[in-house]
């Protein structure tokens, strides 16, 4: 439940990077920081990851991802899920942030615009169609419990903003 | 086993998987798109804590139960959510009222369980804390714009605050394991909460131009398992597949 320190062993860092969000293909779950430690002990790894939100329904399933993968490489797994230190949008790599953009999501601003942006209505996320900030707030619940509903008032694109969670 | 560690952890739990079987209801039925996927989410956050909870509390009980057996079937009398969680979708203003009256008293308890010496409560806590915000902006939002809203909307949100105000004191009575709890530095002591409570709601019935609730009359029973007519349907839904297939699995 609660993780000490965060430590992956380097052999099995392309493995992991090779396991993606079920619901944000393009990201990796290395990029996505939800990986905390990963160690090879007695031949067997023991992972620990952290969910973005505690009723992400993707957790199993990387988990199940995760176990499929190292058993390529001829290891058997052990998942643990951890809560503490909470997952927070900091530990997204900038290389998952332009994955992110890329997808059609923007990625997470900082807190305090965070807060501008969706409770002041400011217009600062940038639309991932046309790179116009005239973006207006739909709703601050998206298709998944990480994200929020925008819409681009110059291209009319509407699109997922990931919430920036600290 | 911990009894008392067992009952404070079903007390917390409770209220979340009650109400995120309530927002849950309204899943394909929220007055628009948007607000339909708000209230799930707000539910899918709510059950997502709700397995934590019950798998520390199935650890607790060690007798072989699993968070699957201690959430779907218990008897009513077992359940310990508070009644302003179980009351039901009536309408909208409802809804969102009732989401507001437990959000705002579910924010200051996981700030206080934070601190638990239970490291896993904590870690729970400090998990949960940032979706709960979450919640309590949503919720709040909508106070403002029914209460500030048209003659009728102000109207159907006020008859709401009115009807549910009197569930709101039971947020803060202490059970026997709570007490107990309290004194490991393990619980949250809730009579603390509530000053704070009523001042937070006020500042927002203020804002939503609407009147706080004068009545000094307040039901309680829920975290002694005595519940409102209404629970006992929502079980049934809640329970239906389990009863109905024992041990199934997705």
């Amino acid at each position: 439940m609660v993780a000490e320190k965060q430590h992956i062993d380097k052999i099995l860092i392309p493995i992991l990077e090779q396991v993606s969000d079920p619901e944000i293909p393009v990201l990796s779950i290395m990029d996505m920081g939800v990986v905390r430690s990963a160690i090879i002990e007695n031949n067997i790894v023991k992972v620990q990851i952290t969910p973005t939100y505690s009723g992400c329904p993707a957790m199993d399933v990387i988990g199940d991802d995760i176990k499929a993968a190292l058993k390529t490489i001829g290891y058997n797994s052990e998942i643990e899920l951890i809560l503490s230190p909470a997952w927070t949008t900091d530990w997204i790599t900038p290389r998952g942030r332009k994955s992110l953009e890329n997808y059609g999501i923007a990625a997470p601003l900082d807190a305090e615009a965070d807060k501008d942006v969706l409770l002041n209505g400011k217009r600062i996320v940038k639309c991932t169609n046309c790179g116009s900030t005239n973006t207006k707030l739909v709703s601050q619940f998206g298709s998944t419990a990480c994200k929020a509903q925008f819409q681009c008032e110059d291209c009319q694109e509407p699109f997922d903003y990931f919430k920036c969670l600290k | 086993m911990k009894e008392n560690l067992y009952k404070y952890i079903l007390g917390i739990a409770d209220n979340s998987l009650i109400l995120g079987q309530r927002m849950g209801a309204l899943t394909g039925h929220g007055p628009s798109l948007e607000t339909d996927i708000a209230c799930t989410n707000i539910s899918l956050d709510l059950f997502g804590q709700v397995r934590s909870y019950y798998q520390y509390a199935a650890k607790t009980a060690g007798d072989g139960r699993t968070e699957d057996d201690i959430a779907m079937l218990r008897k009513e009398r077992e359940y310990v959510n508070v009644l302003l969680v179980e009351q039901p979708n009536t309408d909208f203003a409802y809804t969102m009222a009732r989401q507001f009256l437990f959000d705002v008293y579910h924010l200051l308890f996981l700030n206080e369980l934070q601190k638990s010496k239970d490291l896993t409560l904590s870690a729970i806590a400090s998990k949960s804390i940032k979706e709960v915000s979450y919640h309590q902006r949503f919720s709040s939002d909508w106070i403002k714009r029914l209460g500030d809203g048209t003659n009728l909307s102000h109207q159907k949100m006020q008859d709401a605050i009115d009807a549910l105000w009197t569930y709101t004191d039971e947020l803060f009575h202490q059970t026997q394991a709570d007490k107990v709890m309290v004194k490991e530095g393990v619980g949250v002591d809730v009579t603390k909460l509530k000053e704070t409570y009523y001042k937070q709601v006020n500042e927002v019935l203020e804002e939503a131009t609407l009147s706080i609730p004068e009545s000094k009359y307040f039901q309680k029973g829920g975290k002694e398992g005595i519940h409102t007519e209404h629970m006992g349907y929502l079980l049934s839904d809640l329970q239906y597949m389990q009863r109905t297939y024992p041990n199934m699995e997705w």
